[in-house]
């Protein structure tokens, strides 16, 4: 009974290590400006070899507006339209989204995502691409190792179309 | 002021030819789109001496064509041509690469004295003369019987930009006249990096050819800051781009290989307009 009870326990406590956890945060800062419009979004990852290796997130307007669809402002996110945008078949599931309102928007992946569970081991880097009608742009990356054997966290603080945005990698 | 503007015109269409500073040219109004079904971009096509403000003539319609990513070739749709450029829309409806290009050929003879400029006027006017844009056919009767000295030069070129909707795919070369063909995709230049491109004669690589590429937005700075370089044995050359715009990139060439019997020689001119898209 008791030898049964610990290795249920173990079990118990192996699951955690099983369940690495990637979590991104990013701030959309709030704008004082005349004409505002929620910025168009890209969460991506890139390999050393700057090719897209994973999308994690795209928030743009995914209907018609008097102006054309809302894809027709996806290559603005030019980065992102370069690196992978232009070859997808959109919308994509679990990937693209609606816009966003300025804020903190929490990102939560789990390891066993295929996204993540397929990336070769090596270094990535965490790439976040903003852009907004008539606003400017705004690209910030934060470099991290995959699989983590330890946790990592990085940092970078946006100065214009983008607030902070974290990087927490939990083993 | 009509004959001044067909002088123009005429001018407009020798202009490979002559060694005018004049640049031609075609813009799009944006080079990297999506969009499925209807995506209109719109073009501009001038000859300037300021890239990109049109301040000469415009550029004829007649012999722009838009070839789509499958290969079929339309026209210019709602075209125009204004007092110094023309416009017309072009509809993006495949996904891929589109080349809008107007290509030129066309003989010209000159006859006579060769006068250094500033020299005492021929004894007989007559005797000299020369043509442009003319025709086979026309060589007999346009050219007096007995003139001496008759030159006749084919020219060939081709002035053209590209428009990408969705995923670029490869711009393949005619293998007519002088021509770029991208190693980095003309719609896929960023600044601070390097590109590469062959330039071609007739499908063979055009060796030891000198490059111009201007950046445009001229008229606002003090010099023109040309960037030239000169294609390898291969005929290939590399440019990194400095700083974000549009640039305007010309090639020239001449040889003996001409499709008309009647020709002496042949010149060849390539121009493309590229985008480079800041980091």
């Amino acid at each position: 009974m008791r030898v049964t009870l610990t290795i249920a326990l173990s079990g118990l406590l192996a699951v955690p290590a099983y369940a690495a956890e990637f979590d991104v945060d990013v701030q959309i800062p709030q704008m004082r400006v005349a004409e505002y419009h929620r910025p168009y979004v890209a969460v991506w990852i890139e390999g050393a070899d700057n090719k897209a290796a994973a999308n994690l997130a795209v928030w743009y307007q995914d209907k018609d507006t008097k102006e054309g669809h809302g894809t027709k402002w996806l290559p603005d996110l030019r980065q992102w339209w370069r690196r992978s945008g232009r070859t997808l078949d959109l919308p994509v599931d679990g990937v693209t989204g609606p816009t966003r309102p300025a804020g903190e928007h929490a990102l939560n992946f789990d390891a066993a995502d295929p996204r993540l569970a397929k990336l070769a081991p090596g270094q990535y880097t965490l790439v976040v691409e903003a852009v907004r009608e008539v606003g400017g742009r705004e690209l910030l990356k934060i470099p991290f190792t995959w699989p983590a054997t330890a946790p990592q966290s990085g940092k970078a603080q946006g100065k214009t179309e983008l607030g902070a945005v974290a990087l927490t990698i939990t083993p | 002021m009509k004959r001044s503007l067909v002088l123009a015109l005429a001018l407009a269409a020798a202009l490979p030819i002559t060694a005018s500073a004049h640049k031609q040219w075609l813009v799009p109004s944006v080079t990297v789109v999506a969009g499925e079904g209807e995506r209109w971009v719109t073009v501009d096509a001038a000859v300037s001496n300021d890239l990109f403000y049109p301040d000469f003539v415009p550029v004829k319609l007649d012999n722009i064509s838009v070839i789509a990513p499958d290969g079929s070739v339309g026209k210019p749709e709602n075209g125009a041509t204004l007092k110094t450029r023309s416009v017309f829309d072009v509809n993006l409806a495949q996904q891929g690469t589109y080349r809008i290009a107007n290509v030129n050929e066309g003989l010209s003879a000159r006859w006579g004295e060769r006068r250094a400029p500033g020299s005492k006027p021929p004894a007989d006017p007559k005797a000299s003369g020369s043509l442009r844009s003319v025709t086979v056919e026309e060589l007999p009767t346009k050219i007096p019987a007995g003139a001496k000295n008759v030159e006749i030069t084919e020219t060939l070129s081709r002035i053209e930009t590209f428009i990408t909707n969705g995923e670029p795919t490869p711009v393949k070369p005619t293998g007519k006249g002088l021509e770029l063909v991208p190693s980095t995709h003309p719609n896929d230049l960023f600044a601070g990096e390097e590109a590469r491109f062959q330039l071609q004669l007739d499908g063979k690589p055009a060796a030891d050819l000198e490059v111009l590429i201007v950046r445009g937005a001229t008229r606002y700075r003090n010099a023109q800051d040309e960037i030239r370089v000169t294609s390898d044995a291969n005929g290939e050359f590399s440019v990194t781009w400095p700083e974000p715009g549009m640039y305007w990139l010309q090639a020239r060439a001449q040889d003996k290989n001409t499709s008309v019997k009647e020709a002496n020689a042949r010149r060849l001119s390539y121009v493309a307009t590229l985008e480079v898209l800041p980091q």
